[in-house]
Order: structure tokens, then sequence, then C-alpha cells
């Protein structure tokens, strides 16, 4: 059982550092691109294009993050084994 | 962590069909989009009114911004992408209906649209610069070559799995959040995060587009 407990805790602890750095990366973007176009506000249609693209990039990071935290919590490749050892 | 209810789930399932639910409404957002480009383009006028109106203004959109990133010699890809676009879109919003689900919150759907990318933009290479398209792997110095080729190679696989994940969570990460919260409390709690939804849907597809957009551009452009 308590490697349940510990996977839950795998999952949850590693989706708030994930999205910890994903945060502070992304707030740093925002904070450039909102500088850029309060100096030159003409540019803001391509700042914003660029700045998504950029975004996208640092939010993959946690969506993986997230998918490996999925799997460890609706497709753990170890549960049947667990399963099998805790029924002997 | 699925829905309360499908609706094509369970037609699936009366009609004895094994195809996934995620297939079922692949096709339902085919049909939609057949349809809606049939009534758009019935009896085209000089002066748009209606569904022709409405679909005119959605393919400006996307026109400029192809013209916009690939250049005047990418568009004769503008259709593809369009169709990225317009499919990736109604796909994500159609999830936002209860009894929907979104194809693209499964990672099947989001990897075959990665990998036909992926094949595109190498086919596009190859058809535009023929053997010297090995030029782009190799870098600005011959000598560094065999080096930069390996980063090169792991860089382009790398381009299919971000794609497809990046997709996946987003749109699975959106359903799975909706689920929790209809869980907690299903009275208007969802409907802040379901406004979310709405932007997370406009915005994955336009990373999605853009960034096919991207790659065919760079597979365009001269080696180095």
């Amino acid at each position: 059982m308590e490697f349940f407990a510990w996977a839950m805790m795998a999952a949850g602890i590693g989706m708030g550092l994930g999205s910890l750095g994903t945060g502070i990366g992304q707030g740093l973007a925002i904070q450039k691109a909102v500088e850029g176009v309060a100096r030159n506000p003409g540019a803001s249609g391509k700042i914003l294009t660029t700045m998504m693209i950029g975004l996208a990039m640092i939010e993959s990071l946690a969506i993986y993050v997230f998918v490996v935290a999925m799997i460890i919590l609706f497709a753990n490749p170890f549960t049947e084994e667990v399963v099998k050892l805790l029924a002997k | 962590m699925v829905h309360p209810f499908l609706f094509l789930k369970w037609l699936e399932e009366q009609l004895h069909i094994h195809v996934g639910e995620h297939v079922m409404y692949t096709w339902l957002v085919m049909i939609i989009l057949i349809v809606v480009a049939l009534v758009a383009s019935r009896g085209i006028q000089l002066v748009p009114s209606g569904m022709q109106n409405l679909m005119e203004s959605v393919v400006t959109g996307i026109t400029n911004l192809a013209e916009e990133t690939m250049g005047h010699k990418g568009m004769a890809y503008f259709p593809l992408v369009a169709t990225f676009a317009l499919f990736i879109l109604v796909s994500n919003l159609i999830g936002l209906i209860p009894g929907f689900y979104p194809p693209t919150a499964n990672l099947n759907t989001n990897a075959a649209l990665a990998l036909t990318v992926f094949v595109m933009t190498h086919v596009i290479g190859i058809k535009e610069h023929g053997l010297s398209y090995l030029k782009h792997f190799m870098g600005p110095i011959l000598a560094l070559a065999p080096l930069i080729f390996i980063i090169e190679i792991i860089g382009h696989l790398a381009r299919p799995l971000s794609l497809s994940l990046r997709l996946f969570g987003n749109m699975y990460g959106h359903e799975i959040v909706l689920m929790i919260f209809i869980g907690l409390v299903p009275f208007l709690l969802p409907v802040p995060m379901m406004l979310m939804g709405v932007l997370v849907a406009f915005i994955q597809t336009f990373v999605f587009t853009l960034l096919a957009m991207i790659y065919i551009a760079g597979a365009l452009e001269e080696g180095h």
C-alpha cells in the first residue's frame, strides 16, 4: 500500500516543482515582452507572436511533468507487480 | 478519468464497432468541417453574407499569418496548415459541449497530426533542395559536421514529440481539471475553468499551427 501513497506524493510534488520552474520562466518572458511593448507599441504584433512561441516552448516542460504525473497516477507500469506482491 | 456520458461512445457500443471514442469524435469533427465548407461555398457571392462571410474572415486570418511566417514561397503549403488549424480548433472547442470529447485529448490523434508535420517538413525540404537539404543538418563548419549532425537529428526527432505532447497535455489536463471540479462541486464552479478552456483551445491551435509553419519555413530556407 505504501507504494501507492508514494506514487501519489511523487505525482503531486513533481507537478508542483514542474509548475514552479515553468511559472518563473513564463513570468520572465512576459515581463520582457511587456517591457518591449511599452517601449515600442508598434511592434506589439510581432512581439506577441514571438512571445507565444516562447511561452509554448516553456510550457512544454510543465506539460511533460503533467504527462509523467498522469502516467504515475493512472497508467503506472508497476501496479500489477505491486498488487501481485501484496497478494502474497 | 472519463466523462460521465459520451453519446458517440454509447453509439459505438450500440453498433459494436471498436475504434475508440477519439476516432468517432474525429469523424464527427470531419463531418462538421465538410458540412460547414459545403454550406459556405455553396452559392458564392461577390459580397459575402452569412456563413461565407464567417469562413472568409477565418481563412483570411490564417492566410495573413501564413504569409507573414512562411513567406510567399510557403503559400503552396497553406492548405495543409489551414486544415490543421481548422481541425484542431474545432476539435478543441467541441470538448466544451457536454457529451462531447475533444479528439485532441487523446495522444493518438495528436501523434498522427505531429507525424504528418514531421514527414511533410522533410518531404518539402528534399523537394525544394534535393540532396543539398543535407546541408541543413551539417552546421556551418565542415569539421564539426558529425557532431552537429547527431544533435540536429535529435532536435528534429524531438519536434513531433513536443508538438503532440503539448497539445495532448493541454487538452487532457483541461479535461481532468473539469472532471475534478465537477466531482467536487457540480454547480457553477466549473464555469471559470470552461472559460479558460476556450482560451486554451484558441492558443493551442495558434501554437500548433505556428510551429508547423515555422518548421515548414525552416525546411524551405537555404542551408548555411
